[in-house]
């Protein structure tokens, strides 16, 4: 009985049907991914090899090597870059992880007029197509003078729709009594946030990170379009540069390829570390 | 001051995101509308000129009526709806099974949706790569299926197609683990009454049980399958590498609204674009929620 249905807790033969296209469909996904991955440790006579084997041969370093080279000839190296996308990505993360929080925790747990409407447009903006409106974005960059500025990168960031809808849902389930037994014992907003909130709704806060961690780590907007001075460009920016210039060339493939891993792999690893926690926020993710 | 501050504390506890939200999503929303009714060149200042931005759009703009609309409906069924129904089959098939095998092949199935932009151009364009060293036309090529390599990605038959089949492998994102979440928490004893009232197969409990019990992810599920669909579609200048795409055969709505902001430097009309943009998202969701939002009530 416990073999068969939702959520079995054995394995039984029925579930073999499940498997036979489960399976090959892994493996359909996993092709590209893999291609990545033995591309950026094949060496240069293997990249050039016809016709082109999947699987690397003798593995080697060269092309991360060759990554960090290519650009040391230019004024900028890659490792500015690096250190760029890593302070990018850190400020977005903490930031838009305490903003949704802080926003969650009054559209659930407040009264005031106009929270309905903040909830609604929050939600239609669930929708939101950055690249629909990247005319005006663009002006209201200049507007506030931060064209050519570090903090291009970060602060178009910072407001994220759905980080704050899935914190605002999660919070949602925990009971009122929590906050008003704190308002008895006299503890202030910022102290219930901090102290009763915060702790309770860590799945939810890993998953905002790790979808902040993926916009910020993989974007390249700020970068081509309000960015000139390349001291301040971030790591994919780089790697999309190196995919259009070599794009073609046999050569280029590997330095692509191992580029891409990087930008791919923290993400993948980060997943693969929070995947419960994710998964405990999404149960809570529905739309009444 | 300070009782101010306490009875208020809300507003200072909002106010960073309101702040951010207004910036840079609801002002660009208002400010794209408004400048859809100009005709600005981004040198000088804007010039009224009423609804002609509109009426060019859908009376004179031949490639946005014959190329841009009849590929985004393709684009948008194949890999919105398509994408969704894929989701959710998927979703539902790894909860048949146990928990160990499903957590790997969901992190297999889900990890496609990580790579974004910049991988896609650099995997897919070797697989379709035009000449002979392309894995595909490699593979073509060994097995003497054609003679010559194919130029996948500059070829008008093929672009969009290659376009659907990179957008589905990354399809599988946000809202196939909210509707996998859902069906994995949905209440035992349901699935239990369904069989006693005579529930017969796999497929009815589905229709009967499982979707109206996991319809709110289901909801949530399709808004991430419109967005998704929506900001994916610049997949094909990224794949062929020019815009406008060879032979407009990969333009979608996206596509001509930055050929017309960045290329020809026409930001009124591209607003215009932007704003046709925004209403079909609109319009998606409206659908949607049709479909699933007012059910349950």
């Amino acid at each position: 009985m416990w073999g068969t249905g939702i959520n079995p807790r054995y394995f039984h033969r029925s579930q073999l049907k499940f498997y036979a296209y489960l399976l090959p469909m892994a493996v359909v996904m996993l092709i590209p991914i893999l291609y990545i991955i033995m591309t950026a440790f094949k060496p240069a006579e293997e990249l050039y090899a016809f016709p082109p084997k999947l699987f690397v041969r003798n593995p080697t370093l060269n092309n991360f090597v060759n990554l960090f080279q290519v650009s040391s000839d230019t004024a900028v190296p890659a490792s500015r870059y690096l250190v760029n996308s890593l302070i990018t990505t850190v400020c977005v993360v903490v930031l838009s992880v305490i903003f949704s929080a802080a926003t969650g925790y009054v559209l659930s747990k407040k009264h005031f007029r106009g929270k309905n409407t903040l909830l609604e447009i929050n939600n239609m903006a669930l929708m939101f197509v950055g690249v629909a409106v990247a005319i005006p974005r663009y002006y209201i960059i200049i507007f506030l003078g931060l064209k050519n500025s570090f903090w291009a990168n970060v602060i178009p960031l910072l407001a994220m729709p759905v980080g704050l809808f899935l914190v605002k849902q999660f919070i949602d389930q925990l009971p009122d009594a929590l906050v008003e037994a704190a308002v008895i014992d006299g503890a202030t907003d910022f102290q219930i946030l901090f102290k009763v909130i915060i702790p309770l709704i860590k799945p939810a806060l890993s998953t905002v990170a790790i979808m902040a961690f993926q916009t910020a780590w993989t974007a390249t907007e700020a970068s081509t379009q309000y960015i000139e001075s390349s001291n301040l460009k971030t790591f994919a920016f780089y790697i999309s540069t190196l995919s259009n210039a070599t794009g073609n060339t046999v050569a280029g493939q590997g330095i692509a390829a191992a580029g891409s891993l990087l930008l791919f792999l923290p993400n993948l690893i980060l997943f693969i570390f929070m995947q419960s926690q994710v998964m405990n926020t999404m149960t809570h993710s529905g739309i009444k | 001051m300070q009782k101010w501050f306490k009875k208020h504390s809300y507003i200072v506890l909002m106010a960073p995101y309101v702040l951010m939200f207004s910036i840079f999503i609801l002002i660009p929303v208002v400010v794209s509308v408004g400048l859809s009714f100009t005709y600005f060149n981004s040198v000088e200042m804007p010039k009224f000129t009423g609804l002609s931005n509109y009426i060019q759009l859908i009376t004179n703009d031949d490639i946005f009526m014959q190329k841009v609309l009849p590929n985004t409906l393709i684009y948008g069924l194949f890999v919105g709806v398509g994408g969704y129904v894929l989701s959710f089959i998927m979703a539902w098939s790894l909860a048949q099974i146990t928990r160990v095998p499903r957590t790997i092949l969901a992190v297999i199935l889900y990890s496609p949706s990580l790579t974004g932009g910049v991988l896609l151009s650099i995997v897919w364009g070797v697989i379709f790569s035009g000449d002979a060293n392309g894995y595909l036309n490699a593979l073509l090529l060994k097995w003497n299926w054609i003679e010559t390599p194919i130029l996948w990605l500059q070829s008008e038959k093929y672009l969009l197609p290659i376009m659907i089949i990179v957008s589905l492998w990354s399809s599988l994102g946000v809202g196939f683990l909210s509707m996998l979440a859902g069906i994995l928490n949905a209440d035992e004893e349901v699935y239990e009454a369904g069989r006693i009232d005579g529930i017969k197969n796999r497929f009815q409990e589905v229709i009967y049980i499982t979707i109206p019990q996991v319809m709110p992810q289901m909801l949530f599920g399709a808004i991430m399958a419109i967005t998704g669909t929506f900001t994916s579609s610049g997949v094909g200048t990224v794949l062929s590498g020019s815009n406008p795409t060879p032979g407009y055969a990969g333009q979608l709505i996206v596509n001509h609204m930055e050929d017309y902001a960045f290329i020809r430097m026409e930001m009124g009309y591209a607003s215009a674009i932007a704003v046709a943009l925004l209403i079909a998202i609109r319009l998606c969701s409206n659908v949607v929620n049709r479909l699933f939002g007012e059910r349950g009530d």
